[in-house]
């Protein structure tokens, strides 16, 4: 709401006709989560037509990856939806490895489960507290920042970088983690992760002012959910209960025991609940993670994929080569074309990777979560109070470095 | 091919393309299973025919995605590609389509609402057009920009910058200017058959065969096999190594005195 501009004539008290407005939300709002500008016509308070302007932190992420091998191309993951780069890292690799058919080893599939998970709830932590800071409530969002900022902890400790961390690869993970580390995530679900995530939730969860603002604000059918593409905790907030990691497992989930917690209403407090949820359940993941990960090798052992060790490379010369052939060359991936759809904490996060037999992606297409939530945000919004935008927008959990790309 | 990979494990492939082909038939012109994907290629004008008997037939109930795709030594060189997910069968397809620059591709925002912004971002990077689409704007790009910026004849670094002017007090866009040339290195092996000449090989006598690359994979490409070996009997002047040695040591110790 940063310029307001009047068509036609303006609202008079004196029983005259009121024209609709057009105002611009954005781009520079502190609820527009990024760089969203959208175009409300409102009449009086009511949303009358949403037109999202997306696009203003494009930066052409698909065609610079085809100009780099398909190592260098990694680290691009990280930055689109930079509250969980894990997450992103996660499809991206398993592309690579469905075209190449590569095995990854156990423990490698364990940690990566785990770190998605963690990256999970890092990335809740942001979206539930920004939602309630939208609302109007101040006090949960510094409670839950705090447990971001453990969860970052976490990813620099494993992998130096607390958010572009870099950390999957094709074939496993880059490096191992310390032992303590596993200790101490542990420690922290037991002792602490809760204590603070119940405190803050329950300043939240029953408020009278909360519920005012989210209940019945944007209610979508199933039929709706699905037919606009919704995925992750949107579609689950109607009551449709699908979740990539249940019904199609990639690395260990098939051996995770979780629940997959849905709504009954599909408004913006369930998609809120359903993150609630959903914190607990990826939790469980975690302590399974760490009770039942293996010892072993964490990147494949296939020589011309994943990079020898450093001690290795010391004492073989095939190393040697190995390891000057992946970091300048990179491994060639067998021609063909795969989507590789992992469930984001945003939602179905999807790439589209075409390769032509050389060292490079010859095309590589990121299906952005946002894309399809925010494209449903003018239907979601309609007859709906112009504050109610903030909500809905909330209840998405949007980041314009995955929607622009 | 036994399936080694972790990627997501969805309902099984068996019987999938025998069954959605014999119900698209007349409009398909190929199908495909490789990697793991069920791949089917449709005719162009038919593709919103084509994806509502998948979708309102075969449950494929959701289009998560719609990806182009530049392939500039094709005749039609842009691919328009439909990526299915059925919530009730636990299964995806690919289905595409190719065009040209000129050719519309029927839209499908009839049969799903998402397909909106997906077809205005196929639009906006490769300039594919959508026939029957109410709203055809760029989406990504800034706006005013021309061109389309994910078509491979696109430079990598586009045709204009922008910056803050200080004179003028407000952005201003100007062609780009780049101190450095754009590095782009392929990495490719000489060996495994790079399709340019190296530096030093131009006078060689005729252009090497790019399209072969060289590979020892049976013994005969290695040069060695039965023909080597008769070679071989037929004797050389070579003398033998060990023989070398001594009349090299010999001639050495000469030259030392």
């Amino acid at each position: 709401m940063t310029t307001g501009m009047q068509i036609e004539e303006s609202p008079t008290t004196d029983g005259n006709v009121i024209t609709n407005y057009t105002i611009n939300f954005g781009p520079q709002h502190p609820a527009a989560h990024g760089v969203l500008r959208m175009i409300m016509e409102l009449d009086g308070e009511v949303i009358e037509r949403i037109d999202p302007h997306v696009g203003l932190l494009h930066r052409g992420t698909e065609k610079l990856i085809e100009q780099k091998t398909y190592l260098q191309a990694l680290p691009y993951f990280d930055r689109l939806d930079y509250c969980s780069p894990l997450c992103q890292e996660h499809s991206y690799v398993l592309a690579i490895e469905k075209l190449l058919n590569l095995e990854v080893p156990e423990r490698a599939q364990y940690l990566r489960v785990l770190f998605a998970e963690l990256t999970r709830i890092c990335n809740h932590m942001l979206n539930m507290g920004a939602h309630v800071l939208d609302v109007g409530a101040f006090t949960p969002n510094l409670w839950i920042m705090d447990l971001r900022e453990d969860c970052m902890n976490f990813f620099e400790r494993a992998s130096g970088a607390r958010m572009h961390s870099a950390w999957f690869r094709p074939g496993g993970v880059h490096q191992d983690v310390p032992e303590k580390l596993l200790v101490d995530i542990g420690d922290w679900l037991d002792n602490r992760f809760f204590q603070l995530f119940d405190d803050a939730m329950s300043l939240v969860i029953d408020n009278r002012i909360f519920k005012q603002r989210n209940v019945d604000i944007a209610v979508v059918s199933r039929d709706d959910a699905v037919a606009w593409g919704f995925s992750g905790p949107m579609i689950r907030a109607a009551g449709i209960p699908w979740d990539l990691r249940k019904s199609q497992p990639y690395d260990v989930y098939d051996r995770m025991e979780f629940d997959i917690p849905v709504g009954t209403n599909s408004d913006c407090y369930d998609r809120f609940m359903v993150r609630v949820a959903e914190v607990r359940e990826s939790a469980k993941i975690i302590k399974q993670c760490i009770r039942d990960m293996p010892e072993g090798p964490i990147a494949s052992t296939d020589g011309k994929v994943s990079p020898p060790k450093r001690g290795e490379m010391k004492q073989s010369m095939e190393s040697l080569i190995h390891h000057f052939k992946l970091y300048t060359e990179g491994f060639h991936v067998p021609e063909g074309e795969v989507y590789v759809a992992t469930e984001s904490p945003k939602g179905e996060f999807g790439v589209y990777l075409v390769s032509d037999g050389t060292n490079k992606p010859y095309r590589c297409k990121i299906r952005p979560t946002a894309f399809s939530h925010l494209q449903a945000m003018d239907f979601m919004s309609k007859g709906h109070m112009l504050p109610d935008a903030t909500a809905i927008l909330g209840a998405i959990d949007v980041v314009f470095g995955e929607c622009d790309r | 091919m036994a399936v080694l990979h972790s990627a997501p494990k969805y309902a099984s492939n068996d019987g999938v393309i025998a069954e959605l082909s014999e119900s698209i038939s007349v409009w398909m012109l190929s199908a495909e299973e490789k990697h793991g994907e069920c791949i089917f290629t449709v005719r162009r004008d038919d593709i919103a025919t084509v994806l509502q008997t998948l979708r309102d037939d075969h449950k494929y109930q959701q289009l998560m995605e719609i990806a182009g795709a530049d392939y500039p030594d094709r005749p039609e060189r842009f691919e328009c590609v439909y990526m299915l997910l059925s919530l009730t069968k636990n299964h995806r397809i690919i289905v595409k389509c190719s065009t040209d620059e000129n050719t519309p591709v029927p839209t499908v925002t009839t049969l799903w609402p998402n397909a909106g912004w997906l077809e205005r971002e196929v639009f906006d990077m490769y300039g594919v057009t959508f026939a029957g689409t109410k709203d055809l704007r760029r989406i990504l790009t800034d706006y005013g920009f021309e061109g389309h910026p994910f078509r491979k004849d696109f430079p990598m670094t586009g045709y204009t910058e922008l910056r803050y002017s200080e004179e003028e007090k407000r952005v201003v866009y100007e062609p780009v200017e780049l101190p450095q040339d754009m590095r782009t290195f392929d990495f490719l092996s000489p060996w495994e058959g790079s399709d340019y000449v190296l530096p030093g090989d131009e006078k060689a006598d005729g252009a090497p065969d790019v399209d072969k690359p060289k590979v020892t994979e049976t013994p005969a490409d290695t040069g060695a096999g039965e023909q080597a070996e008769e070679n071989a009997e037929e004797g050389t002047d070579a003398v033998p190594p060990n023989m070398i040695e001594v009349e090299i040591s010999d001639k050495e110790e000469g030259g030392e005195a």
